[in-house]
């Protein structure tokens, strides 16, 4: 069988006295696709960044055999410049990843999240939905193995959704693994190969 | 705690002992200074007492590379009591410092003296500290970051301590001389004895500080847990 | 290594770029330390020795330096950016250079305005005083740009970061006073590059832990 993407066993997150993740334990394999679910302040933020690499488990393990710069992240905020264009934004995380043919690669994913006109335009002048699908533009640059999506579908009028699940199902086809945490678990039901609900007590 | 640890009641009693025997040693063996007479016997205090600030900053910078290289849970709380307890030591230093200005010079301050400017300048930096980690939503992040402010400190105090020395070329030169004591034989001994007693004081007060907040975070994550 | 410094000149000409747009900090900044110049002249009493002035110089660019680097992070604060730089750099100490290379930059250019100003109004400025501006330029830079994400991290980040960098800053006001008015700057400014040398090192080894949990 093949390596587990991510494993997880007995993951707990604490800031100070609150505890945010309490015995999470998963595994996921290559290709899977991960949903995890679960009301506001249940974790579910929390349980991304400890995948993607921006925080560590107080207690528990977690393994991502992925390396650290062959994982995506789209999180609650865009993590982009709001004053540069997106091309500007996309070139300089073209460059810290080293992408190859950059140039390219950044243009064929404006094209394809429909943000090519606007792509000399600062991000302080998108709508929130531009936001985002620019957000998922950085988020999918540098070619990541590992997808991690914070509620990826927040934000996106009728044609940034069809463009989203369109590149989730060419994510998954492609044998990329998915991490989605998401308010809408129908949407994904398709791909989902795990689920995680964070609901629960 | 292991049984080879002494308890720290027997280390508090044997700290009150040394401090006992070095007032006798100071008041009653070592000779009174010739300049500065009685007011002289501050030194015995005083220099200990500012060593003592420098040793628990240093501890605290050693918890704290500890933490940053190992990521242990303790070393957090080690290294916050150390910089605790040297900031205490260090408002001492300047208090017995000024106390002895004033006795010896007649002013409670003097940027003549440069052990005191140098506390000055490092009380300034660790008071900022708690201001820093009292900032801080607690966290992994709190330890992080206050573990390299802690690291920070020991780097200054060399570097403040030569640009005070060459300040002291431009602030006017006083008529204040600063003596190193040649000390006698009784004299290192009451020095000696003052020194052992104020370090171990520190080491009890550390040690009780650093025991009584973990007590503390024990109860808190108990309650969390009943809570549940 | 040339990974590295190319990572390092893209972060900061994104920092030149967004000030360029922007063009806030950059002329608050100068014009911040011509107008403290101006209060400085009439809080001096008359008769005040020049060296007093000197003195004066030195606060005025301390303080001039705490406005830039209040707003050193902010960019990056907006929308989580620093998260996203977190992620893609393979050596996270290239922020903080990057930082500090900009922040170096526009603290240079409120000095171009300053220096002139201040020789205008109080006294000359000979080689070693403007070495010994650019030596704690690089010292204030280098320390501030890490402060700066400290206090970023943290509530109150206004008040907290002149109480965090003040401290580190008296060295460096110590070693550039001395190279302005002392007859033997040699020291002063050797001095000035110790500060420089042990506090950029210790800056950037220490920033990765200062951005990552």
């Amino acid at each position: 069988m093949a390596e587990t993407v991510v494993r997880a066993v007995g993951l707990e997150k604490r800031y100070g006295l609150r505890t945010v993740l309490r015995d999470v334990s998963f595994e996921l394999e290559p290709a899977g696709a991960l949903v995890v679910t679960g009301p506001n302040g249940a974790g579910k933020s929390t349980l991304l960044r400890l995948i993607g690499g921006l925080a560590a488990p107080s207690r528990g393990s977690l393994e991502v055999r992925t390396e650290r710069r062959k994982v995506g992240f789209l999180g609650h905020e865009p993590l982009v410049y709001r004053e540069l264009t997106a091309l500007e934004n996309l070139d300089l995380y073209g460059r810290l990843y080293r992408v190859l043919e950059r140039r390219e690669r950044i243009g064929m994913l404006l094209e394809r999240f429909g943000l090519w006109e606007a792509r000399h335009q600062r991000i302080s002048s998108y709508s929130r939905g531009m936001t985002q699908r620019l957000a998922l533009c950085r988020a999918l640059l540098h070619e990541p193995d590992l997808v991690v999506l914070d509620e990826p579908h927040s934000s996106l009028d009728d044609e940034g959704l069809t463009l989203l699940d369109t590149e989730l199902g060419s994510l998954a086809a492609a044998g990329k693994t998915l991490v989605v945490a998401t308010h809408d678990p129908a949407r994904v039901a398709s791909l989902a190969t795990a689920r995680i609900d964070l609901g629960r007590a | 705690m292991s049984i080879t640890r002494p308890s720290l009641s027997a280390l508090a009693a044997l700290a009150v002992a040394l401090a006992a025997a070095s007032v006798l040693l100071t008041f009653f063996i070592a000779p009174e200074d010739a300049d500065q007479g009685l007011s002289q016997k501050i030194f015995y205090v005083h220099v200990p007492i500012a060593l003592t600030a420098y040793a628990c900053f240093g501890l605290g910078a050693w918890k704290a590379l500890r933490l940053l290289l190992t990521r242990g849970e303790r070393y957090d709380l080690e290294s916050y009591t150390g910089i605790h307890q040297g900031t205490i030591f260090g408002a001492l230093t300047l208090v017995t410092g000024s106390i002895w200005a004033k006795a010896s010079w007649g002013v409670w301050w003097t940027w003549s003296s440069n052990q005191l400017v140098l506390f000055l300048v490092l009380f300034l930096f660790y008071c900022a500290y708690f201001m820093l980690r009292f900032s801080i939503e607690p966290g992994p992040q709190r330890e992080r970051i206050s573990a390299v402010y802690a690291l920070f400190g020991v780097a200054l105090i060399p570097v403040s301590f030569f640009a005070i020395r060459l300040a002291s070329d431009f602030i006017h030169p006083t008529v204040f001389t600063r003596e190193g004591p040649q000390m006698t034989g009784s004299m290192f001994a009451a020095f000696c004895a003052s020194w052992a007693a104020i370090t171990l004081l520190a080491y009890v007060m550390y040690r009780t500080e650093l025991a009584g907040k973990r007590t503390d975070v024990n109860l808190r994550e108990l309650r969390e847990a009943l809570a549940r | 290594m040339t990974a590295y410094l190319g990572d390092v000149a893209a972060l900061a000409r994104k920092d030149l770029r967004l000030e360029l747009r922007a063009r806030d900090t950059l002329p608050a900044m100068a014009l911040f330390v011509v107008a403290t110049l101006v209060v400085f002249h009439f809080a001096l009493p008359g008769g005040a020795s020049e060296d007093a002035a000197y003195g004066l110089l030195w606060v005025a660019l301390v303080f001039t330096a705490l406005l830039g680097l209040g707003r050193a992070w902010a960019p990056e604060s907006e929308a989580g950016a620093l998260d996203g730089l977190v992620l893609a750099t393979s050596d996270r100490s290239a922020i903080w250079l990057g930082k500090a290379l900009a922040t170096l930059a526009f603290l240079v250019a409120a000095e171009v305005v300053a220096l002139p100003a201040f020789a205008l109004f109080f006294a000359p400025l000979d080689g070693p005083a403007l070495l010994g501006v650019l030596l704690a330029s690089v010292g204030i830079c280098a320390v501030g740009s890490l402060v700066s994400a400290m206090a970023a991290a943290a509530r109150g980040r206004e008040v907290l970061l002149p109480l965090l960098f003040l401290p580190l800053a008296i060295p460096l006001v110590v070693g550039g006073v001395g190279s302005s008015i002392s007859p033997e700057p040699g020291a002063y400014l050797a001095f000035l590059g110790l500060y420089d040398a042990v506090f950029a090192i210790l800056s950037w080894a220490a920033f990765e832990y200062v951005v990552t949990e």
